[in-house]
């Protein structure tokens, strides 16, 4: 596979690219684009596409949360045990294991506050490995997967200049 | 005395650009690739930088040939072109490359002497000679060389006879940039006939095939050429104003009495923001230079898909293709009034640019590809 670097971070700038403006972008062909993508894709290096979406632009009364998550483990229950127990749930947006004062980070989503609260008490918190939960609720996003949620200022050059 | 312009002030035409400036600027949702300045913003490092000493209350002069450890920073950042230049008195910190370039006419040229300048160009250096009472030789360079400057060209234009020649590479409004042999010929063009050079090197940074090379490093030639660079180009700081020049240690001397009496010495907000930049910005300069690399690949081959005949520029932030119309000047009016993207006539930046546009490639992708699109329809 030839330099995939360059195609990943132009993929995550905008998933949206052509295969033809990739092309023109790196220098290369179509079919050799193609060919690259294709092979991330089934190598697993490319997990998938997703928009990056500002909910408040329609309205959308939806409501993150970001959970802290302590766990206790033992011999028979690893880190991992416990991720996939709560990868299952839809309403998990994201899950990672994060050093520092608590293990997972879990991004939660529902359509109000009350389902998101629901969903932590009844589902998280009862699971036996789990020692302490603290939820906090998105209240503003400003920048997501590296995209700015304002348009970045206008371009305020001159029209014309030497 | 009536006020009135100088004779040498009446002699300098308006610039080129300014009428199709004004014409952009009438007109709604123009998508400009007629902007000669980077669509980025400074390195956050540089400006929290600039920030910082602001806080601290650092708004007085500084030296007039800038803060030492600027000067320090510059001289080492120099040695990525192999070049090796004394802080203490061969560089002068200056406001932008215009204002060194400027100094550098009125400190080495004397009423009469003639200044070869290789064009298509920046649209100052001819009129900064004429502001100094020089001459000006034109040296055209040409397509078939893909405006590169050719021993050729010179003596064509009889640049063998000039006090000074003045280039840029790589070069505004071309993209074209000089190779390691090419400048050789220059170089030896240089010696065998007694002319000092001054080199534009202000987007040395934005060079895409191959490193830059400067005509400094090769002998003979350091105690003859004057180099000016810059942060306007490859840390995109165009409006913080801050260039400088490196050269032999009578000739900084000479610009710095012309600099002490009128710059005094060039924004120090803009000396800090710099040094920043120079000792931590290195990776947010090859980020955007891979995204102008990138940039220019999708213009080259949209040009190409188009049919519309183009060499591959390999520097700035600028192609130069060939004009589809008869000309260049009418094409680019009809292209702003029809499609309202603005692109400049290549003769705005003097002989050997008929037939030609510039179109710059520091702006946004999207846009970009819109403007693109755009010429495509009306071309077709």
């Amino acid at each position: 596979m030839d330099q995939p670097d360059e195609l990943l971070e132009l993929l995550c700038e905008n998933a949206r690219y052509s295969t033809g403006d990739l092309a023109r972008l790196t220098g290369r062909t179509e079919a050799e684009v193609e060919a690259t993508i294709d092979e991330l894709e089934a190598e697993g290096v490319i997990q998938g596409y997703t928009a990056i979406v500002d909910w408040d632009e329609i309205d959308d009364q939806r409501v993150q949360a970001h959970v802290e998550l302590n766990v206790t483990l033992d011999r028979e229950t690893s880190y991992r045990d416990v991720a996939e127990r709560l990868a299952g749930f839809p309403e998990v947006q994201g899950l990672r294991l994060v050093s520092g004062d608590y293990d997972f980070a879990l991004e939660v989503e529902g359509d109000n506050m009350r389902e998101v609260s629901r969903f932590i008490s009844d589902k998280v918190a009862p699971l036996p490995e789990i020692t302490q939960t603290v939820t906090h609720y998105i209240m503003e996003t400003y920048k997501q997967s590296g995209h700015r949620f304002d348009d970045g200022g206008d371009d305020d050059r001159l029209s014309v200049t030497p | 005395m009536t006020l009135g312009p100088s004779d040498r002030v009446a002699e300098v035409p308006p610039s080129g650009i300014r009428r199709f400036f004004e014409l952009a600027e009438e007109m709604d949702d123009v998508i400009s690739l007629g902007v000669g300045e980077p669509d980025f913003s400074a390195p956050w490092g540089a400006r929290e930088a600039a920030i910082t000493s602001l806080e601290r209350g650092q708004t007085s002069y500084t030296a007039n040939r800038g803060m030492r450890e600027l000067r320090e920073e510059i001289a080492r950042d120099a040695r990525r072109w192999n070049l090796e230049y004394d802080p203490d008195d061969e560089i002068l910190v200056t406001a932008g490359a215009s204002e060194a370039l400027d100094i550098a006419f009125r400190a080495l040229v004397n009423p009469g002497d003639s200044v070869a300048v290789a064009q298509p160009c920046y649209v100052s250096y001819k009129p900064g000679v004429t502001f100094a009472g020089g001459e000006v030789i034109d040296v055209p360079t040409r397509v078939e060389d893909e405006f590169k400057l050719t021993p050729e060209v010179l003596y064509e234009a009889g640049a063998d006879e000039a006090d000074l020649l003045v280039y840029c590479f790589p070069n505004n409004p071309t993209g074209a940039t000089m190779n390691r042999e090419e400048l050789a010929e220059i170089a030896q063009f240089c010696r065998a006939n007694d002319v000092a050079v001054l080199s534009d090197e202000i987007y040395a940074d934005l060079t895409y095939e191959g490193d830059h090379v400067s005509i400094a490093e090769f002998d003979g030639m350091r105690e003859r050429t004057v180099v000016f660079n810059g942060f306007s180009k490859a840390y995109a700081m165009t409006g913080l104003r801050l260039g400088y020049a490196m050269g032999p240690s009578e000739v900084i001397a000479a610009m710095n009495r012309i600099h002490q009496y009128t710059m005094l010495s060039a924004p120090t907000t803009a000396q800090y923001a710099a040094i920043e930049a120079l000792r931590n910005c290195r990776e947010d300069v090859e980020e955007m230079c891979a995204q102008y690399n990138r940039r220019r690949n999708f213009v080259l081959s949209r040009f190409e898909e188009m049919g519309i005949d183009c060499f591959e520029a390999t520097g700035a932030f600028y192609v130069f293709p060939e004009c589809p119309g008869d000309d260049a000047e009418q094409f680019a009016e009809d292209l702003l009034e029809a499609e309202q993207v603005a692109m400049v006539p290549g003769n705005a930046f003097g002989e050997g640019a008929d037939g030609h546009l510039r179109a710059s490639y520091a702006t946004g992708l999207d846009e970009l590809k819109e403007a693109m699109d755009r010429l495509e329809r009306f071309v077709s």
